[in-house]
């Protein structure tokens, strides 16, 4: 290919942004949902080019999530730093990515190397960059470097042009900035909806947790919206690299678009499941109209509603935030899917909400959200019982680029600082981060987007903070590393772990950290009983992380699998597993790609990326036994208080499962006793895990694990061999 | 005030000839293929069943994410298929199956009350009329 400038851009707004690289490529159709070739930016050498995807890769790697933690191995070294130069942030689609029929098809997967934990993340996100990348003719694109300025890529994916632009004076914020790029890349008010934007805010740049806003055009709405890559602070890594924004423009999107082998059993199949959404959604999770908030009042009346930085599972006022207030806020009747052909819509937003605090204090905004994750973290958690404050939060924490799940937990954290005097009004600037008080997490947050004071200490998210406190403030190492929620580094989202084991593997066995897109199991283990052994506990965290990362490898969003369910789902044999579903993902991958597997292979697809990511982690210096344990405040009581609050339960348990009768026993020494239990039932469970996963005690994949998936390359082999493995 | 053209029915004529289906099918896909006519009669207690769309509802508009069904200047709901992606989301929310589509056609189709079917209905069961949309 040969590097020129390219014919000009769509218009004078582009022209007023200088031509810094260009690169033409031939476009062609995508065959059978791939594209087999890779774009490289470079944004520091400025060079752009494409490279073949190797039949290997292809076939042990299968796509997206797999493809980035491919590529990312190729590009780093061990001693790698998320702010390196090498280190990339790859987009990767898959091969099911960007069907029109299929509900929730349109994800991209972000995997770098993680501010926070420096082995890589990777972050599942909606809104339309992901699919029309593809269409344009890439099954990932990798970002490197670092620009001398602020610049902007775009690709242009109808005529097969690759630009870098110096970028503008454009605002950095999301929801400026993602307006503006759509203002300057369509054509006219119809080509608004073929245009997408990738960008962080000015967040992002001043925090470690910053996010990626993808963005999608709601032409009801006539605005730009967000959805968010926001685990693990990739957003910091994109402003690290001074790109503003990677902008994508691609017309032409049909059912067929990926070219699919039996394009009538995607239809068949995706028709099947639109049909079951708008029968049985109302009475199932009601996804449709509010989103994943439904969870609020669930979580609470179980007692997984994180209250006060995971004190507590439940908040008596937790009825201020449950799902009807945000519903009477967002606004019904549009469809809301972050991709074409999600019927099950759950990108809900409120319209014209003015804000109260801030640069755009009095501004009517449309706000993406707000999401479960979100109320409870900076809901309840912090003790906010305030909807329209919740809302406020996402909105700023969405704008500047800063993940609300991080946001939420280290605030949390921060604040149950404040409670045992670790921080003051003199160690924070004069923030008062008393629970619930708004005005202070708001201000912190605007000074997170400003890059000032105490809001550039807590934005360096918990592990560092718990650091800081330590050193600066004299305070407590083992009390903070007790209630600091993060494993790995990475802060966790927002359910109470402490009654289920299998969950507290489930989030800090995660590769990542904790987040539970890798199994979220509290019913099954919790409520329902179904999994009571250290066996049983194993083999759903063998499956569900397996089943789960295989949507990372395709392109495809979690929520259609199980937040919706057959009518009869209940009485299959496996319903947890809603076996009717996990055959239309086997039907549309064979479908979409003219292969012919099943679901034992849908399972080893994951399996070869999930273990090659644990080496990767391993490569890194991470990923031991050590760093697969969470803080005891998500394994149990970590103070009188927590215990006290629920003593009949625990004293309980004591009783029954410890062997240890609590009666005429102080609080502390019941704690003790039942610390150490839970402690070393997670020792038991962690052997147990890495038994079934065919890795060592100490947390290596075995080599004849990797021999056996097929993942045994030399560089990998090695890793595991110097580890024991 | 804005109107509604539709295919009104009078289910009590009905014979179940399938002549409507017939014509529909070979007027807008050249062949004769009930499952390519936008209006369908099935049995029912009462004789006859005629299902196709009312025009009204509009389900199907609110649903569409690109915004390719309309409504007309004479008052029909209409599927521009330029901008259709295909997603069928329209085909399963609508109430009575009248949002139709047959694989591996790009996106779906439905009445237009054209009238075809109407003209060559024998027993006058279908015909054209045009009301008062209710707002």
């Amino acid at each position: 290919m040969s590097r020129e400038t390219p014919a000009a851009g769509n218009g004078d707004l582009v022209a007023g942004h200088a031509l810094l690289a260009g690169f033409r490529y031939e476009t062609r159709p995508v065959v059978r949902g791939y594209n087999d070739r890779v774009l490289c930016v470079d944004v520091g050498t400025l060079e752009i080019s494409e490279k073949p995807v190797p039949g290997e890769m292809k076939a042990k790697f299968t796509g997206g999530k797999g493809y980035g933690m491919r590529l990312l191995w190729d590009a780093v070294k061990p001693e790698t730093k998320w702010n390196d130069p090498e280190n990339e942030i790859v987009i990767g689609m898959g091969p099911v990515c960007g069907n029109t029929n299929y509900p929730g098809s349109g994800k991209s997967l972000v995997v770098s190397l993680s501010p926070l934990t420096g082995v890589p993340i990777d972050c599942n996100v909606g809104g339309y960059f992901g699919p029309y990348l593809k269409f344009s003719g890439f099954d990932a694109l990798e970002l490197r470097g670092r620009a001398k300025s602020d610049v902007i890529v775009y690709i242009s994916g109808n005529e097969g042009t690759v630009q870098i632009l110096e970028a503008g004076d454009e605002s950095q914020d999301s929801h400026l900035l993602a307006e503006n790029m759509v203002e300057i890349f369509a054509r006219d008010e119809k080509d608004r909806q073929h245009v997408s934007s990738v960008s962080a805010g000015s967040g992002a740049g001043n925090t470690l947790i910053g996010c990626l806003n993808f963005s999608f055009y709601d032409p009801r709405r006539k605005v730009a919206r967000l959805k968010q890559a926001g685990r693990g602070g990739i957003g910091t890594v994109f402003r690290d690299k001074r790109i503003k924004a990677v902008v994508v423009r691609y017309e032409g999107l049909s059912s067929s678009s990926n070219n699919p082998a039996d394009l009538p059993v995607i239809q068949k199949t995706g028709l099947k499941l639109h049909r079951e959404i708008i029968a049985h959604d109302d009475e199932q999770c009601r996804m449709r109209e509010i989103g994943t908030a439904h969870l609020v009042e669930v979580m609470n009346d179980y007692d997984l509603l994180p209250t006060h930085n995971f004190k507590f599972g439940s908040h008596p006022d937790a009825g201020k935030i449950d799902s009807h207030h945000f519903s009477a806020m967002v606004t019904h009747g549009l469809p809301d899917g972050c991709w074409f052909g999600c019927t099950l819509a759950c990108a809900k937003a409120a319209d014209g909400f003015e804000l109260t605090t801030g640069p755009y204090k009095g501004s009517k905004v449309t706000v993406d959200g707000p999401e479960y994750e979100t109320v409870a973290g900076c809901g309840s958690n912090i003790g906010i019982l305030d909807a329209r404050t919740v809302m406020e939060i996402n909105f700023y924490c969405d704008t500047y680029g800063i993940d609300t799940i991080s946001f939420g937990t280290l605030t949390a954290f921060c604040m149950e600082c404040w409670e045992k005097g670790i921080l003051n009004a003199d160690r924070t600037g004069g923030l008062e981060l008393t629970w619930g008080n708004s005005d202070a997490v708001l201000e912190m947050l605007h000074r997170m987007g400003r890059g000032e004071g105490f809001g550039l200490t807590a934005g360096q998210g918990v592990r560092r903070m718990k650091a800081i406190f330590a050193r600066e403030y004299g305070a407590d190492p083992k009390l903070l590393q007790d209630i600091g929620c993060e494993c790995k580094g990475l802060e966790y989202s927002q359910y109470v772990s402490k009654e289920s084991l299998a969950q507290q593997g489930g989030y800090s066995m995660a590769l990542k950290g904790p987040q539970h897109d890798e199994a979220w199991l509290i019913f099954m283990d919790m409520v329902n009983n179904h999994i009571p052994t250290f066996e049983a506990k194993a083999e759903a965290l063998y499956y569900f992380p397996m089943f789960r990362t295989w949507f990372g490898l395709q392109g495809l969003c979690k929520l259609p699998w199980n937040d919706i369910e057959p009518a009869d789902n209940a009485g299959t044999s496996e319903p947890a597993k809603v076996p009717e579903h996990v055959q239309n993902y086997v039907d549309i991958f064979n479908a979409v790609t003219g292969r012919s597997i099943d679901k034992d292979e849908l399972i080893r697809q994951s399996a070869r990326v999930y273990n090659f990511q644990k080496v990767l982690c391993l490569r890194m210096g991470r990923g031991r036994r050590a760093d697969d344990r969470p803080p005891y405040r998500m394994m149990g009581p970590v103070t009188v208080e927590e215990y006290e609050s629920r003593a009949e339960r625990y004293d309980k348990q004591l009783l029954e499962q410890v062997g240890f009768d609590p009666s005429g026993r102080t609080s502390e020494e019941k704690l003790e006793a039942l610390r150490k239990y839970r402690e070393d039932r997670y020792e038991k469970l962690l052997d147990a895990v890495y038994k079934r996963k065919g890795w060592t005690p100490a947390g290596i994949p075995k080599v004849e694990t990797l021999k056996d998936l097929g993942i045994d390359y030399p560089e990998v082999v090695e890793v595991v061999k110097a580890l024991g493995g | 005030m804005s109107t509604v053209k539709f295919l009104k029915k009078h289910e009590e004529r009905c014979t179940g000839c399938g002549t409507c289906m017939r014509t529909c099918s070979t007027t807008f896909f050249k062949t004769d293929d009930p499952g390519r006519s936008c209006i369908s009669i099935n049995p029912s207690q009462q004789g006859f069943a005629i299902s196709v769309c009312d025009q009204r509802c509009r389900l199907c508009i609110a649903e569409c994410p690109v915004q390719a069904i309309t409504v007309s200047a004479q008052g029909t709901v209409l599927v521009n298929r330029k901008i259709c992606v295909g997603c069928l989301a329209c085909v399963a929310v609508c109430p009575i199956g009248a949002m139709k589509h047959q694989p591996p056609d790009a996106g779906p189709f439905k009445c237009i009350a054209c009238g075809a079917c109407a003209r060559k209905c024998p027993e006058n069961a279908i015909e054209i009329a045009v009301e008062e949309a209710q707002e």
